[in-house]
């Protein structure tokens, strides 16, 4: 039931991105772009988000488990070190540079673009790098 | 600073879908949905993998789906330059594994729950998002 679950909810986070235009980097960009031709949708993308996940996660925080698992795997991790803001600065460039976080790169590989495709791959050497100097 | 190219009812639908979708994660798998976190861990560890990958084809299919049944082509734009896709691909991969969040993890699930780290990290990656755009402007 896991995995169809994770299908299910893959599937619906793409089509969300799609809805949304965010596997488009030129609405990403018209949203960072905030001294010049400002594009405000992402905010409301965010928005939208947070109207539907965030009441569901306070009214249901208390659960003891999931429905379909023993038990709920959430970071614990509170800290505010230096890792989060470089990790943050890094990830914050890459994302003003070509105009696409993990999420939207990986469903606009639907759209056979090898542009696409090679900052996919890409992103995929920055996860193999960063777990090994971890 | 012009607005442009704002469509704010396909945002805030678009952004409900997403939201759902992350709750659904939650209360189903107990599991917090950020890309980059299920693409990596894909990548580097054999714990949950199949779900993992099974996330991933979803997020894939998610286009797919839209277009055959609405019968709309998606239109993006996208820079051909290998310097900023190959660049901008190598920093996100690295930052998001970094700081352990992207705008998903950090960004929904994060500030979702009201976590003072998800909500410094959030800042912090838009900010720098925002001077990268303006410098690129520039130069």
């Amino acid at each position: 039931m896991n995995k169809l679950v994770a299908l299910f909810c893959g599937t619906i986070f793409g089509i969300g991105l799609v809805i949304s235009q965010m596997v488009n980097p030129a609405k990403v960009l018209g949203f960072l772009n905030v001294f010049g031709e400002w594009d405000p949708s992402l905010a409301f993308v965010m928005i939208g988000a947070l109207i539907i996940s965030s009441p569901l996660f306070h009214l249901f925080k208390n659960k003891e488990k999931p429905i379909f698992s023993t038990s709920f795997s959430i970071s614990e991790n509170k800290e505010i070190d230096k890792r989060l803001i470089f990790g943050s600065i890094l990830f914050g460039a890459g994302w003003g540079l070509a105009g696409l976080c993990p999420g939207p790169a990986i469903s606009s590989i639907a759209l056979l673009n090898i542009s696409s495709v090679t900052f996919v791959f890409s992103m995929f050497i920055g996860f193999y790098i960063a777990s090994k100097i971890n | 600073m012009n607005i442009v190219n704002f469509t704010p009812v396909s945002a805030l639908t678009g952004g409900m879908l997403i939201g759902f979708s992350v709750f659904l994660f939650f209360i189903l798998n107990g599991r917090m949905a950020g890309v980059s976190g299920i693409a990596s861990n894909f990548l580097i560890s054999k714990n949950n993998r199949i779900d993992n990958l099974l996330f991933l084809i979803g997020l894939i299919l998610g286009p797919l789906i839209y277009s055959y049944f609405t019968n709309q082509k998606i239109e993006i734009s996208i820079t051909n330059s290998l310097f900023l896709l190959i660049g901008g691909g190598i920093l996100v991969g690295l930052g998001t594994r970094i700081s352990g969040g992207c705008t998903s993890g950090h960004g929904i699930s994060g500030v979702g729950r009201f976590s003072l780290r998800s909500i410094i990290a959030t800042i912090t990656f838009m900010i720098v998002g925002i001077l990268t755009v303006l410098i690129k402007n520039i130069l």
